[in-house]
């Protein structure tokens, strides 16, 4: 059991270089930009002595090291700085739509998770039928398409044939939570049909692997429904490949949403980073990309221990 | 060749129809659109007509001219990308596998930190930085990109590595691009030509979401998931125009994914 904790500590570890190594990256980027900030935002006509100024607001005339530490405190504290566009302070504007992001997220993974273990389920059950088949090559499609084709299909049968959404996500601060999932329903659809399906086959696969083991026959000769074997037998045994697949979908998640936000004009962190990286508001960029990286590489983490967990093989490797 | 294409199943077949016309209406573009990529020749979300086959797109240009311009644009841009991002990805890849060492590791944990980053968000923050210039595009994208062929083809040259004829080349006293070129990458081809279908795939989704977020390829120039953007108003009144630049685009990656279906089948000796 030692084992295990240290190998957790160690990955834990590695997750902290990685951010740190991340942060440096993300405030070196601005950095490398050609001429700097100042004279980027203010264009070719503004007179030396507005830049000047502009640098000494943006603190630009101190060194570099001295910057990132005063960057790396403020962020620590919630404060990102102010954004070039509007003056106004970065975390206003996003704690808001960071909360936005992870509701969308976190419905589209109440629907998706659940669907796509049934899926997998049924797929492994009904395996090498007309309906696994089925669902096999709609799965592949919907993996080849792009965000916004499935986005475009949805809105235009649901919101434009039936009525029966809207094709806008507009929330607002004081919108009670039915109203809210009912305005966020048509995005949440899109992304749960784009990660359904690596998990759907993820559970197929892992199902199917563990079906081929001595104890499943032993059941199958007890006489136990198969339905039952693969619920109950099968299924608790192949959790520690879901597991992963599921909490590595839950991070391309968090990064799938920017292209559904746009589609939908959902006020969410994503759609704030394209519109940022448009108008070259760099506090914005820094501060979501940021966002977006910790939170990735935090579930990324989680992954990697869920699995190491539930996975004997791993606790007992010493690596 | 012809033999092996011959007994290709249906799906790969259908993979190859699909990719062929692609790469015929690409090649051809000039000769096919009956219009200017650019020009303005009808009125707003004209339905199709003889004159404008598909109809036309928000301004009022040819929808059809646009989507023949837009294969050559897209298709030339993802394509230049996943082969700046091979050349980069196995070339490293084989160093590091063949030198082993500080230039693994070297290598190695620069890649995993460039991996840790979720790639859109990366290309956003370059993007950001940089502007949206095409040059600036190719190399972000190649960069990142060419991390998960580094994976790849370290992982297969270090197999290979191993191998008798590799430490016979090296008793020879050849160099090391001796080896790499004349022993290694013969015998890596086949998953990498696999590999190379599957990044072209994922390049391909990546610069139509880009271009769809308006920071690809700029208009005036056609591409496919900027005319989706640029007409995306549409659909709201129950006009179809935005979905047939997107349906290209599954179609076409579709049609790759088949071919490396079936050249996975072929290289995993899996012959049922």
């Amino acid at each position: 059991m030692e084992n295990l904790t240290q190998l957790i500590f160690k990955r834990c570890l590695a997750s902290v270089a990685t951010l740190f190594v991340i942060s440096i990256i993300i405030f070196i980027g601005v950095e490398l930009l050609p001429g700097d900030v100042a004279q980027a935002v203010l264009g070719q006509q503004a007179t030396p002595e507005t830049v000047d100024a502009f640098r000494k607001e943006l603190k630009l005339d101190l060194p570099p090291m001295v910057r990132y530490g005063a960057w790396l405190k403020g962020v620590a504290h919630g404060d990102f700085g102010n954004s070039l566009a509007n003056g106004r302070p970065v975390a206003d504007q996003i704690g808001w739509r960071l909360g936005n992001t992870l509701f969308l997220a976190l419905l589209t993974s109440a629907i998706a998770v659940p669907l796509a273990i049934c899926l997998g389920m049924l797929a492994a059950f009904y395996r090498n039928t007309l309906f696994d088949r089925c669902i096999s090559i709609s799965t592949l499609s919907f993996i080849s398409f792009p965000e916004f084709f499935i986005a475009y299909i949805l809105i235009l049968v649901f919101s434009i044939q039936l009525n029966w959404l809207p094709s806008l996500a507009a929330v607002n601060e004081n919108m009670g939570l039915g109203t809210r999932i009912y305005t966020v329903l048509l995005p949440a659809m899109t992304l749960t049909c784009v990660v359904t399906a690596h998990m759907m086959r993820q559970t197929r696969a892992a199902i199917i692997n563990v079906l081929a083991s001595a104890y499943i026959e032993m059941a199958q000769i007890k006489g136990i429904k198969r339905l039952r074997i693969i619920v109950l037998h099968a299924f608790p045994n192949s959790l520690s490949p879901v597991i992963n697949v599921v909490a590595l979908n839950m991070a391309y998640l968090i990064v799938g949403v920017v292209i559904v936000e746009v589609v939908f004009v959902y006020p969410g962190l994503g759609q704030l980073l394209v519109d940022s990286v448009a108008k070259r508001d760099l506090p914005v960029v820094q501060a979501s990309g940021l966002i977006f990286s910790v939170v990735y590489i935090l579930l990324n983490l989680i992954a990697d221990i869920l699995s190491m967990l539930s996975n004997p093989k791993l606790r007992q490797s010493r690596i | 060749m012809f033999k092996l294409i011959k007994q290709s199943p249906v799906s790969a077949r259908i993979g190859m129809l699909i990719v062929g016309l692609n790469l015929a209406v690409a090649l051809f573009a000039p000769l096919i659109a009956p219009y200017e990529e650019t020009g303005v020749v009808g009125d707003v979300w004209e339905t199709s007509s003889s004159a404008f086959l598909l109809g036309t797109d928000h301004i009022g240009r040819d929808l059809f001219t646009r989507m023949v311009y837009g294969a050559r644009n897209t298709i030339a841009l993802s394509f230049t990308i996943t082969g700046l991002s091979f050349f980069m990805g196995v070339f490293m890849g084989f160093v590091a596998a063949v030198k082993k060492g500080w230039v693994d590791q070297g290598i190695s944990r620069v890649v995993d930190i460039i991996m840790a980053f979720p790639t859109l968000i990366f290309a956003l923050m370059v993007l950001s930085i940089m502007g949206p210039s095409v040059p600036t595009l190719i190399f972000t994208i190649a960069i990142l990109d060419s991390t998960r062929v580094f994976r790849l083809s370290r992982a297969v040259a270090m197999d290979i590595e191993v191998l008798e004829f590799v430490e016979a080349a090296r008793l020879r006293g050849e160099g090391l691009w001796w080896i790499i070129r004349h022993e290694i990458l013969p015998n890596a081809m086949p998953p990498l030509m696999a590999e190379f279908g599957l990044r072209f795939c994922f390049v391909f989704l990546f610069i139509a979401a880009l271009s769809f977020l308006g920071l690809g390829l700029q208009p005036p120039l056609a591409d496919w998931g900027g005319m989706v953007r640029e007409n995306a108003g549409a659909i709201n009144f129950g006009i179809l125009i935005p979905l047939i630049p997107a349906a290209a685009i599954a179609v076409l990656t579709v049609g790759v994914n088949l071919i490396v279906d079936w050249f996975l089948h072929l290289s995993s000796g899996l012959h049922e």
